[in-house]
């Protein structure tokens, strides 16, 4: 059974999604890697503001390719999301709600998508041309000197993505091995 | 003496890279839709038909497979017979990964000073070039695009001579499992054994370029590679480590006499969207 949820993210829609889930989204959701995170812990320890008012807001990890005349944007898939792991639990104190990326998570910020009544998304990784018929509008917001890395606001329309960690530390990395281990 | 013209060298990376970045091989198409036959898991099919139908479209809408086009690796066999006139080797072929990733909206994913400024190099320059003579009067290139997700997980160790073949079959495993999610499962898994410590990463990562399935011509190596897929199979990791049968497409080992005090094991992973297309001139 699909899910569609339209953004941004409530608390009581986060509190019906399981590990497993498949779920379309629909509605805003704001990209930012590896080089934007590191520049928005920075303006959060200098106090300065967020390229944008995070709270309720889900992150995506992606850096698209170059789009073409007449593309939206280029291929869109999910980077890995590990490389956020050391940010993202000062992000989801902040306000952040759903996470979307490829890949485990650490510890603490399962943690902390727990404590904060978070979801972590994946999409599949390697599938960019496919995630990017899904993306209406794409329009980059700061950063824009960090080319493929800036922070962008996209609008999607039934973005496919699966639950990986729900807000009861369900995980559907360790769920589904362990459903097709041999020992 | 047969001479080729570095612009030919030029527009030939150009094009390398562009196609390598829309069109997944045959034999990597089949790979996958053998996978798909043979998953179990539900979520895994979907995946796996997720992937298929992405490889339609790039190659329909000039699309590239994944964002991640990769750090531009380039393996030449230049024939000592060979010589290449109008500029110099590693130039033109730097100049055709500038003009194929500008031209090929590729994404730009270098960047120089990497443990302190990170500054996009702006054109995915410079190249990774190995340069191997041979017999012979041509210059065949490969063009590898190298994403960074598979590339992370790399695992090499010096394993104990006495640990032997199991040492290497259980080095191997874990570091798949390791991988998990990481890597974008299906992988392709990529072994090196003997050599030295650079030789050994050499092997892996040249095992990536055989074409996906094909067996070790030595039967002990194609022996190892089988009973290493099927253990790795067993991990139930899956199609993106949505949890399934089908963790590996395949496993490609190559094998360098090693030094008597010495065992070296390299193992590079490639994911699904395993890209490389080469051209003889």
């Amino acid at each position: 059974m699909v899910k569609k949820i339209r953004l941004p993210l409530t608390d009581e829609v986060i509190k019906e999604l399981k590990a497993g889930d498949d779920v379309l989204l629909s509605g805003v959701v704001y990209v930012a890697r590896d080089a934007a995170h590191k520049r928005m812990i920075e303006a959060l320890e200098l106090g300065k503001p967020l390229p944008f008012d995070i709270k309720g807001q889900t992150i995506y990890y992606m850096g698209p390719s170059p789009a073409r005349q007449g593309q939206v944007i280029g291929s869109a898939g999910p980077t890995t999301s590990r490389h956020m792991d050391s940010y993202s639990p000062r992000l989801l104190a902040e306000g952040l709600k759903g996470m979307i990326g490829k890949g485990v998570r650490s510890p603490v910020v399962k943690g902390a998508i727990e404590q904060y009544n978070a979801v972590y998304f994946a999409v599949v990784g390697g599938a960019g041309a496919l995630a990017s018929h899904k993306i209406k509008k794409s329009e980059v917001i700061a950063y824009e000197e960090l080319g493929a890395e800036a922070v962008r606001c996209l609008e999607v329309k039934d973005f496919p993505v699966r639950v990986i960690n729900d807000a009861y530390g369900g995980d559907l990395y360790q769920e589904g091995k362990a459903r097709y281990r041999i020992d | 003496m047969r001479e080729i013209d570095a612009k030919e060298i030029t527009r030939t990376v150009s094009r390398l890279f562009q196609e390598a970045c829309h069109y997944l091989p045959e034999d990597v198409l089949n790979a996958l839709k053998q996978a798909r036959q043979a998953e179990e898991s539900p979520i895994g099919r979907e995946v796996l038909d997720s992937i298929l139908k992405n490889a339609d479209i790039s190659a329909r809408e000039q699309i590239p497979l994944c964002q991640d086009t990769g750090d531009a690796v380039v393996f030449l066999e230049l024939g000592q017979d060979a010589h290449i006139v109008g500029g110099d080797l590693y130039s033109a072929i730097n100049e055709g990964v500038r003009h194929g990733y500008t031209r090929g909206y590729l994404r730009k994913s270098m960047v120089s000073r990497p443990f302190s400024a990170r500054v996009n190099t702006k054109d995915n320059t410079p190249a990774i070039i190995y340069t191997d003579i041979v017999p012979g009067d041509s210059l065949r290139i490969v063009a590898k695009p190298k994403g960074g997700g598979a590339e992370n997980v790399f695992r090499q160790t010096m394993l104990s001579p006495a640990q032997g073949r199991q040492g290497v079959l259980d080095f191997v495993v874990n570091a798949v499992d390791e991988a998990g999610s990481n890597a974008c499962p299906p992988v392709i898994v990529g072994v090196g054994i003997g050599g030295t410590v650079e030789k050994t990463i050499m092997l892996g990562k040249r095992a990536l370029l055989r074409k996906v399935g094909e067996p070790s011509p030595d039967t002990e190596t194609a022996e190892l590679e089988r009973e290493i897929l099927e253990r790795v199979n067993k991990l139930g990791i899956g199609p993106m480590g949505y949890g399934g049968r089908i963790t590996a497409l395949a496993v490609h080992i190559e094998v360098f006499p090693a030094h008597i005090a010495s065992l070296p094991v390299a193992v590079n992973l490639e994911c699904h969207s395993c890209r490389h297309k080469e051209a003889i001139l």
